[in-house]
């Protein structure tokens, strides 16, 4: 029957698909070489082919039952091998987090949907990570265990440059936590790519908007900007100038402005750091007021 | 590392010996001897390895074959149902919708996927279930118009 020539281009591994956390935490500590885990594996078993990454230990997480929640009850818990196709398609998070859905939606095709994992989008650390932003914009937390047990931490502090995370030696993210949105808030996110589909990022925003009680003026607002810095960046100056503002046009636009400074963008094959910083402007002025659309209900 | 793995490809039961590297389209192809998923890309883009996993379609090149244990595998030599074709694939007949045919089977598993779950899916929602698709040949425009023809006929046959 093979015909094929034994062309493996990828190094040798070992693999494992271990039941529970414990085992796989343990499998990624005790590793002698580079170890990763593998949820979709969409970006990873891209990258192994191409042999930008050469693992001597996958470990599959697939089979974690932690690692497969889905629940909303006091807030959102998205185990981190849960697809983007069942997050897209999850009831509660179609009705109280839709930034989340679309941009889960938005990552690749159907085919890349039904296996890419939000905790892969987050563990890649791809600056361009579509599901990233609207997360952090919603608050979220990620939970990690390694070898001491578990910790929480906001997911903005995940990231430390391309593809680099601050997840130690035999740490695996286990899900990733949002809290329930408060009353009269809001958040969208939208990325620029010169064509309609299966592309990668430009630019993109995520913003998110709480109303004050009476819903006259901003009282929280988070911006979070991605494919223009090393990392996802917040853009706190445009937060704080929105704080206890009326969210009028010229409002959003200045925040625009204020978000832009945030973003310290490279010039590549997608677009020049120039065009990028007038992306950011468009992006933020656009998503919040689609956000602040959502809080208005 | 070698690891013999059982999985159903078209309501058969296969067992395969497999290396940790291999993935499931190598699987298919080159051990199970289903030479309708093909490789274009190898890397997601192209979706002609297109193939229902558990359910869902996925691209066979980037799962590896370790990860597909005791899974279900459909792959477009499942899909005619006994020796009958599929309304997919009489639409892409009838219209045309291929030329060299290497996609062919990709297009095939994703349309009759959207299919399933949209039963009468707009122009536009068409075009994004077959996003992660690309054929050189034919522009898109016959594939299109297969796949809505093949919406009509299985809603007259249902």
């Amino acid at each position: 029957m093979s015909k094929k020539k034994e062309d493996l281009s990828v190094d040798a591994f070992e693999y494992a698909a271990p039941q529970n956390l414990q085992d796989a935490v343990a499998l990624l500590a005790e590793a002698s070489g580079e170890a990763r885990p593998l949820a979709g594996g969409t970006d990873l078993i891209a990258q192994m082919k191409e042999n930008r990454r050469s693992p001597s230990l996958v470990v599959d997480v697939k089979k974690i039952p932690e690692l497969n929640v889905l629940s909303y009850e006091a807030g959102l818990r998205i185990g981190a091998a849960v697809s983007c196709t069942q997050i897209a398609e999850f009831e509660p998070v179609r009705v109280h987090y839709p930034a989340l859905a679309e941009a889960c939606a938005l990552i690749g095709s159907y085919q890349i949907q039904n296996r890419a994992a939000l905790g892969g989008n987050f563990c890649n650390a791809a600056p361009s990570a579509d599901a990233v932003p609207p997360a952090i914009a919603y608050g979220a937390a990620l939970v990690i265990a390694g070898p001491n047990g578990q910790r929480e931490i906001p997911a903005e502090d995940f990231f430390v440059g391309p593809g680099q995370t601050v997840l130690e030696k035999g740490e695996v993210l286990v899900e990733i936590v949002l809290p329930s949105p408060p009353p009269h808030s809001g958040a969208a996110y939208l990325r620029f790519i010169p064509r309609e589909e299966m592309d990668i990022a430009v630019a993109g925003v995520g913003s998110f908007v709480q109303l004050s009680p009476d819903a006259r003026t901003c009282g929280q607002a988070r911006i979070v900007l991605a494919a223009v810095a090393p990392t996802p960046v917040r853009a706190k100056e445009a937060e704080a100038f929105l704080t206890g503002r009326a969210l009028d046009e010229t409002t959003l636009a200045q925040a625009g402005e204020l978000a832009s400074q945030a973003a310290s963008p490279i010039s590549d094959v997608r677009g020049s750091a120039a065009y990028r910083i007038e992306l950011v402007k468009v992006l933020t002025r656009r998503t919040l007021g689609m956000a602040l659309e959502r809080a208005r209900g | 590392m070698r690891q013999a793995i059982e999985l159903n490809v078209n309501g058969e039961p296969h067992d395969a010996l497999v290396d940790s590297r291999e993935t499931l389209l190598d699987t298919l192809r080159y051990k199970l001897g289903h030479m309708g998923p093909k490789e274009g890309c190898g890397n997601g883009n192209c979706g002609a390895c297109t193939v229902v996993l558990n359910g869902a379609v996925v691209n066979a090149c980037l799962v590896f074959a370790v990860e597909a244990a005791g899974a279900d595998v459909t792959t477009v030599e499942g899909v005619a149902a006994e020796g009958n074709l599929h309304p997919v694939q009489q639409a892409f007949i009838e219209h045309g919708a291929l030329q060299c045919g290497f996609c062919t089977p990709g297009f095939i598993m994703s349309a009759k996927a959207l299919l399933e779950r949209n039963p009468n899916p707009s122009e536009p929602e068409i075009r994004l279930a077959i996003s992660g698709n690309l054929c050189r040949c034919t522009g898109y425009d016959k594939i299109v118009r297969a796949i809505q023809a093949a919406s009509q006929a299985l809603s007259q046959t249902a």
